[in-house]
């Protein structure tokens, strides 16, 4: 009797245990990686992912780390599923985080509810339309929209650069590449005396709900779903595969525009040159963390965000680059796809009758 | 003339890199894999070749290290994806975004360590000529051999056996497993090739370029290169003189910062707004001419039945 490896059906069993191993094997491979490199792997593993559990100010820092993760993962979870690569998410909150700077500084003397309202639709607004080029591109002449989105968040960085280094560096700012700082009634309330907690990470909550609702319970949401999944069925079906490239550049520009407005108005204050650790990019891998599902993905933000902060702690700590965070997220994607890939295979025996098995 | 001459040099350097990761990159695609993770690879295969070859004053050690790196990174994403078949975007993007981190964190050590370039071609008499003698005689190895690959690559994809067999994998994974063709150990061998080029292309920056190491020096060439595969169309020549435009472009914006008091971020912008505007009038011309064509089977999964 030979034995056959085929695929089993994908089960909610193996959507939730997939993650777990993948963080299991994780934090297994950062030992022996910390070891071979010569540090102290249980501290350094305690720097990375309990420390940051323990102090109170690190948890809310969790919720503003994780919030704009989770934003945009969610935006981007709806491309991924209708198979649209909307890699540029990190270029899209660039341009909403200057979008929503813009109008700060434009009413920099004013005081009024309405800034804060504004600067936040200006900044869903930016990251659209920065997201509706490759979507454009795409759509009129079918231009691969992974690297065009991201060739636009070179762009759209650089302009952020060009911003700060010239016309709207703050004038008292003895020559810093910054902008002013925004004035009171453009900066968003702390949720918690003492911490950078802010309201954007309740309406990332909100948005997951929302968008998991969409997605699992609304007409939308299957239509986006069977684009991806079998575009020729979706054709018939009449379902329109350009009207859905759009829907998912615009949503997941969105969100991560308004995501780039909560870190302008938010914990930082103002524009600099680098407004974030590369979340936009980090965005995707809390996407397949979390399964494409809005739900999942705010799990796998938190821990992401825990990554983040780890990796600060490493880094005064230990000494460790900045950037040794991205070996952790990294291995935890390659973990996730390896072992919803082996979780998949089922071993059977086959009866040797004709040579050929029938695949069931 | 003798003014060009520094500046035809530089673009030969600035190219380098790119020719190198892209035909790797290129014979990937061609048989059907999209690895979206050559910046991860550039990284470790500079980081890899920059500290061998400082621990071991060796520029072969270093290189074969660096070769050995970005196989190692290339594995790891041929395993994912073509074993396992995983999603081949995630885990191009989990490659790169891990091999950033995995650099960073091993080459923590050597930032800021001097070590020495690749040594330059030296033929006696040939080497000083003024003007021939700097553009042809006095490049390092990495410079001839990137360019020597690209007429090997032609002659291997469209004169050769397994040439056309890894081309027929790209086009049609099931066509050519029907055939008797071992698909999957083909892809495998196209990306551990990727691999061991983007990890010289990495190389050649730490070692020849700027000769030194620090996180994240590839500063998004591997993102270039994978444009660059697509401007070229798939083909190996239009890939050299690609890789000599991009690199133009790139020194041109180095020495026109500042020019006519337009801001330099302009100018850098270049090369990006270069590259979408290429992969759009090569897109608008796809439709209408086969010869641009992608290979059909990119970036689709294969698994083998029966």
């Amino acid at each position: 009797m030979p034995l056959r490896i085929d695929r089993r059906p994908d089960s909610t069993a193996i959507r939730v245990a997939a993650p777990l191993l993948a963080v299991l094997l994780t934090v297994g491979t950062g030992f022996l990686l910390f070891m071979a490199l010569g540090l102290n792997p249980a501290d350094t593993l305690y720097q990375f992912l309990i420390a940051p559990l323990l102090t109170f100010y690190s948890l809310t820092e969790l919720g503003v780390k994780a919030a704009p993760l989770a934003l945009i993962a969610c935006g981007l979870a709806v491309g991924f599923r209708a198979n649209v690569w909307n890699i540029g998410a990190e270029g899209q909150l660039t341009i909403g985080a200057i979008a929503a700077g813009g109008v700060a500084l434009a009413f920099w003397n004013e005081i009024g509810w309405w800034i804060l309202p504004l600067m936040l639709l200006a900044s869903i607004l930016g990251g659209m339309a920065w997201a509706s080029i490759p979507a454009f591109l795409k759509t009129r002449f079918g231009v691969n929209e992974i690297l065009t989105s991201l060739m636009l968040t070179y762009i759209a960085l650089l302009i952020l650069q060009m911003l700060v280094f010239g016309p709207w560096k703050d004038p008292d700012g003895f020559n810093f590449p910054q902008t002013r700082l925004f004035s009171d009634a453009a900066l968003l309330p702390v949720l918690q005396e003492g911490s950078r907690l802010h309201p954007g990470a309740i309406v990332a909550v909100l948005v997951a709900l929302v968008a998991w609702f969409v997605m699992a319970r609304t007409v939308i949401g299957f239509q986006i779903g069977i684009v991806g999944d079998a575009p020729r069925a979706a054709r018939y079906a009449g379902f329109d595969a350009r009207r859905t490239t759009w829907l998912a550049f615009l949503v997941g520009g969105g969100a991560a525009g308004l995501a780039g407005a909560f870190e302008v108005a938010g914990p930082i204050g103002q524009l600099v040159p680098t407004l974030t650790p590369g979340y936009g990019f980090t965005a995707i891998i809390v996407a397949f963390l979390g399964r494409l599902n809005p739900l999942g993905i705010v799990a796998a933000a938190l821990l992401m965000a825990l990554t983040y902060i780890g990796g600060e702690n490493a880094q005064i700590v230990s000494g460790l680059p900045q950037a040794a965070t991205g070996v952790f997220q990294g291995m935890l994607l390659f973990y996730l796809l390896a072992a919803d890939g082996l979780l998949r295979l089922r071993i059977r025996r086959v009866p040797a009758t004709n040579g050929k098995a029938v695949t069931p | 003339m003798e003014l060009a001459v520094p500046i035809i040099v530089a673009i030969i350097s600035a190219a380098t890199p790119l020719l190198l990761a892209a035909s790797g990159e290129l014979v990937v695609e061609r048989a059907g894999v999209l690895n979206l993770g050559i910046e991860g690879m550039m990284l470790m295969g500079a980081m890899a070749g920059f500290a061998v070859t400082l621990l071991t004053g060796s520029h072969i050690a270093g290189l074969a290290a660096a070769a050995a790196a970005g196989m190692a990174m290339a594995l790891v994403f041929a395993f994912l994806t073509l074993t396992l078949s995983a999603n081949q975007v995630a885990s191009g993007l989990a490659l790169t975004i891990f091999g950033i981190g995995l650099s960073a964190l091993i080459g923590s050590a050597y930032v800021g360590q001097p070590v020495a370039a690749l040594p330059k071609l030296d033929v006696a008499g040939l080497s000083d000529l003024p003007v021939i003698g700097p553009l042809l005689f006095r490049h390092d190895f990495l410079i001839y051999f990137s360019i020597a690959m690209v007429p090997v690559l032609w002659w291997y994809l469209n004169r050769t056996r397994a040439g056309l067999r890894l081309r027929a994998v790209g086009e049609s994974a099931e066509a050519a497993h029907a055939l008797g063709h071992p698909v999957i150990a083909i892809r495998y061998g196209a990306c551990l090739f990727g691999g061991l080029m983007a990890g010289l292309g990495g190389a050649f920056l730490s070692l020849s370029y700027t000769p030194m190491w620090a996180e994240s020096m590839t500063a998004g060439r591997g993102w270039i290169a994978l444009a660059l595969v697509v401007f070229a169309a798939w083909r190996p020549w239009r890939l050299l003189v690609g890789a000599y435009l991009f690199g133009g472009v790139g020194i041109f914006q180095l020495h026109a910062q500042g020019a006519w008091g337009l801001p330099s971020e302009l100018f850098s912008m270049l090369p990006y707004v270069a590259t979408i505007l290429v992969l759009t009038v090569i897109s608008a011309g796809a439709a209408r001419s086969r010869t641009f064509g992608a290979p059909a089977a990119l970036g689709r999964p294969f698994r083998p039945s029966g």
